[in-house]
């Protein structure tokens, strides 16, 4: 970890805080998960609002009840949710680069509107990379500030990155900040299996108000609603890509994020597209979503879109 | 499912095809899969993300922004055309996993004994006598499905399954075999313990096993397990 410098200190640890980069990719085949940030989108503006490349590391808050105390001077950016983030007790302004000086205090309250906030610093959190990554795994005790797949813990003292140079003040513009409070029409990709689902089934997975369960998490999100039949009911297990949506013997389908297990034998309805996904990664138990059945081409299409506003 | 023709290719999302190889589970799928895995990364190169073998199919996951779903498919269809098997299953590398076969350490070997009429000694027998092939790696890192264990000796999973299983507590479901990498849940009936590490980051590739490996479970005794750096403290079952 060199040219690392002390960054910010945890005075209070929230329920889940995770250092994320862009996944660990090239091992899966391994049963090593993905990891990564489970909105990809709030994460990637963070990073772009203070100068990082694609891919540097940042901070996934979940629900709130951290408090980070800044050890020097740094930029800043949070985005995603509204966690009623704070700068010493003053509200934070979201998807903007800010100046943080040394002995400020940055915190997150509770859900406003979204689940998850990203918070990045100019140069990135520094971390040893495990298997080619800093993605924070708890299940899998891989990546993190301390390589082990620890969520941060009072005390912990994060290392930032002295190369970059942060963009003061730079702001999103209005249109790429979700209305997280709305319905979302959530983009899925058809899979082969969708023909072995009943035409009332089909009719109703895309016409349906889909509503998060509680039982959600970075490995997936459990949607309820009216029950889908499969003419399948188990398969041998196959591999799992970001955004399957598959349908247990109960009907109900489950969303899979980025710290699935890499394989699963239920049949499914489809992916999620990658922005889909980020979009998930934000609703609260009890929120409705809809699914939307497009093309793989155009779902491409957006998601390069997307791809080509950051470096 | 009516009988499909095979291979197929099915999408997978804007990045990833499914490779569907075989219909049913066969230790002769193997060197087809592990051929199939290797003429993919010199088909894709620096486009390929990751690749997920398991059983019966491939995952191919690639760089959407390198490829598109289209241009995918056709490398992937030009891969199936020319597709031939690795060497003989013979050739698959061969990993011996020294066990400790006891019911310290594998609480459920004396039920598995009874229910199949055999003496703890048979089912050890029976169960290291056999040379697996690793279908799948999955569950956790390193966790590697292996199979096919003789039918006597197949059983149902734990109906609760166990909070807490050691880090290398073998096990069998149905008619697999595998063996625990880390610390972790897990509803394997366990018959014993092996003293190989499984997974270890600092380790050139990270995983002992890999798909289509062979594997052998070799019979040690209690001293030469711990001589192996075993660890041979008998099992809290508190499930």
């Amino acid at each position: 970890m060199t040219d690392a410098l002390p960054g910010l200190r945890v005075r209070r640890a929230g329920p889940l805080a995770l250092l994320q980069d862009a996944g660990r990719f090239g091992v899966r085949r391994l049963g090593v998960t993905q990891g990564g940030p489970a909105d990809l989108h709030g994460w990637a503006w963070a990073n772009r609002l203070v100068g990082n490349e694609w891919g540097t590391t940042a901070l996934e808050v979940t629900f709130g009840g951290l408090a980070l105390e800044a050890e020097r001077d740094l930029t800043l950016a949070v985005c995603g949710g509204d966690l009623g983030a704070t700068l010493d007790e003053a509200p934070l302004p979201l998807w903007r680069g800010l100046r943080l000086r040394a002995g400020q205090v940055v915190a997150f309250r509770q859900p406003v509107a979204g689940l998850r906030a990203y918070l990045a610093v100019a140069g990135g959190f520094r971390a040893d990379p495990v298997l080619g990554s800093t993605a924070c795994v708890v299940r899998e005790g891989l990546g993190g500030h301390d390589g082990h797949g620890r969520p941060l813990a009072e005390g912990d003292r994060l290392a930032v990155g002295g190369a970059a140079r942060g963009v003061r003040g730079e702001e999103a513009p209005a249109g790429v900040r979700p209305d997280y409070a709305g319905m979302p029409r959530l983009a899925l990709v058809p899979g082969a299996q969708i023909g072995e689902f009943d035409g009332t089934s089909l009719y109703r997975a895309f016409n349906a108000a889909w509503r998060v369960d509680d039982r959600a998490d970075r490995m997936g999100v459990r949607l309820t609603g009216p029950r889908l039949h499969c003419r399948l009911e188990t398969l041998i297990s196959e591999g799992l890509g970001l955004g399957a949506v598959q349908v247990p013997p109960d009907g109900q389908p489950i969303a899979l994020l980025n710290d699935r297990q890499t394989i699963g034998g239920y049949p499914r309805l489809g992916a999620l597209t990658p922005l889909a996904c980020a979009r998930l990664a934000q609703c609260l138990p009890g929120q409705e979503v809809r699914l939307a059945a497009v093309a793989a081409e155009q779902a491409l299409a957006e998601h390069r879109r997307f791809r080509m506003t950051f470096r | 499912m009516t009988a499909m023709r095979l291979p197929r290719l099915e999408s997978a999302g804007l990045d990833g095809w499914l490779v569907r190889l075989f219909a049913e589970i066969d230790e002769a799928n193997m060197p087809w899969l592990t051929a199939l895995i290797r003429d993919c990364e010199a088909a894709f190169g620096a486009a390929l993300v990751d690749l997920v073998p398991s059983y019966t199919t491939l995952l191919v996951v690639f760089d959407p922004l390198a490829l598109s779903p289209g241009e995918a498919r056709r490398r992937l269809a030009d891969v199936l055309a020319s597709l031939r098997p690795d060497e003989a299953a013979e050739g698959a590398p061969l990993r011996e996993l020294p066990t400790w076969y006891d019911p310290a350490v594998g609480p459920e070997l004396a039920w598995l004994a009874e229910r199949s009429g055999l003496s703890v000694e048979q089912v050890v027998e029976c169960h290291s006598a056999a040379t697996y092939r690793v279908f799948a790696l999955g569950f956790a890192p390193g966790f590697a499905f292996m199979g096919s264990v003789e039918e006597r000796l197949a059983c149902p999973r734990l109906e609760t399954p166990r909070k807490r299983v050691p880090a290398g507590s073998v096990g069998i479901a149905g008619r697999q075999t595998a063996a625990y990498p880390l610390v972790s849940p897990g509803g394997w009936n366990l018959i014993g313990r092996t003293a190989a590490v499984l997974f270890d980051r600092d380790r050139e590739g990270f995983s002992l096993l890999q798909v289509g490996d062979r594997v052998r479970f070799v019979p040690v005794t209690r001293d030469e397990f711990a001589r192996l750096g075993g660890d041979d403290t008998a099992m809290e079952d508190k499930r």
